[in-house]
């Protein structure tokens, strides 16, 4: 018999042999875009959120919303906020460009989700500081055409 | 094809911000579907949104396939001066479709 070292070690090197399909064939894109946005600087959280439904029952068209806590004065406002789909064909959903002239940096669209997925929101302050939210939503149906 | 609707107050007071809804009917047909013979439809969508206030671009979106079919946008502005809205969408090709309105500030 095996003692309970033995097994616990030997299902260990089990779960790290295996291959990984499932996850690497989940990635979209998304790591590249956001990576390409944030220039590979560690955003910062908390000024700016991302709302959308825990719970989506159509994924064709699910609500959005993004809103950044800033001044949005000549000196000190967001440029732009990029909303990435991970679990989409494409990570891409749209990019919003802010201006003092905005007053509050908040926009609402509707969106599509293929599944059950992360979405992740990106915002560029005027001084070059980045934000980040990601929430989770829930699809029943999926929404691109599939 | 796209008729864009949109509702913005026509007064505001100085310093206001005051809340823009759109909606233009349009497919966004995303480019991943086929049709029945199994060809793929190919990408036709609004690409491009952008906001002109008294002449200034103050608001603007890029719109990828992920955007749902008759695109809804909403977004702030806050206007110093009475002005000219002018919103414009444009499509994959190039086709444009635009809305204005004037808001008087008081």
């Amino acid at each position: 018999m095996w003692n309970r070292r033995e097994v616990i070690l030997g299902s260990l090197g089990l779960v790290v042999g295996l291959p990984r399909p499932a996850l690497a064939g989940q990635d979209n894109g998304s790591g590249k875009l956001i990576e390409a946005f944030t220039g590979g600087k560690t955003p910062g959280e908390g000024k700016l959120s991302l709302t959308m439904p825990e719970i989506a029952e159509n994924g064709n068209t699910v609500p959005l919303t993004v809103r950044v806590d800033s001044p949005m004065s000549p000196s000190d406002h967001v440029q732009e906020v990029l909303v990435v789909a991970t679990g989409n064909p494409a990570p891409e959903v749209a990019r919003f460009h802010f201006s003092p002239a905005s007053g509050v940096a908040q926009a609402d669209t509707r969106m599509r989700l293929a599944k059950t997925q992360d979405v992740v929101a990106l915002a560029r302050m005027s001084d070059g500081s980045l934000q980040q939210a990601r929430t989770t939503v829930k699809v029943t149906i999926g929404g691109c055409g599939g | 094809m796209a008729r864009p609707r949109v509702k913005a107050p026509k007064t505001a007071t100085a310093g206001e911000v005051i809340v823009v809804k759109t909606l233009i009917s349009h497919p966004m047909e995303s480019g991943q579907r086929k049709d029945d013979a199994g060809q793929i439809i190919p990408r036709k969508i609004i690409r491009r949104f952008e906001a002109r206030y008294a002449g200034t671009l103050v608001f603007a979106m890029d719109l990828a396939p992920a955007i749902s079919a008759n695109p809804f946008i909403e977004f702030n502005l806050k206007p110093d001066a009475s002005g000219e809205l002018e919103l414009t969408w444009i499509e994959d090709g190039g086709e444009q479709y635009s809305h204005s309105q004037t808001i008087t500030v008081k």
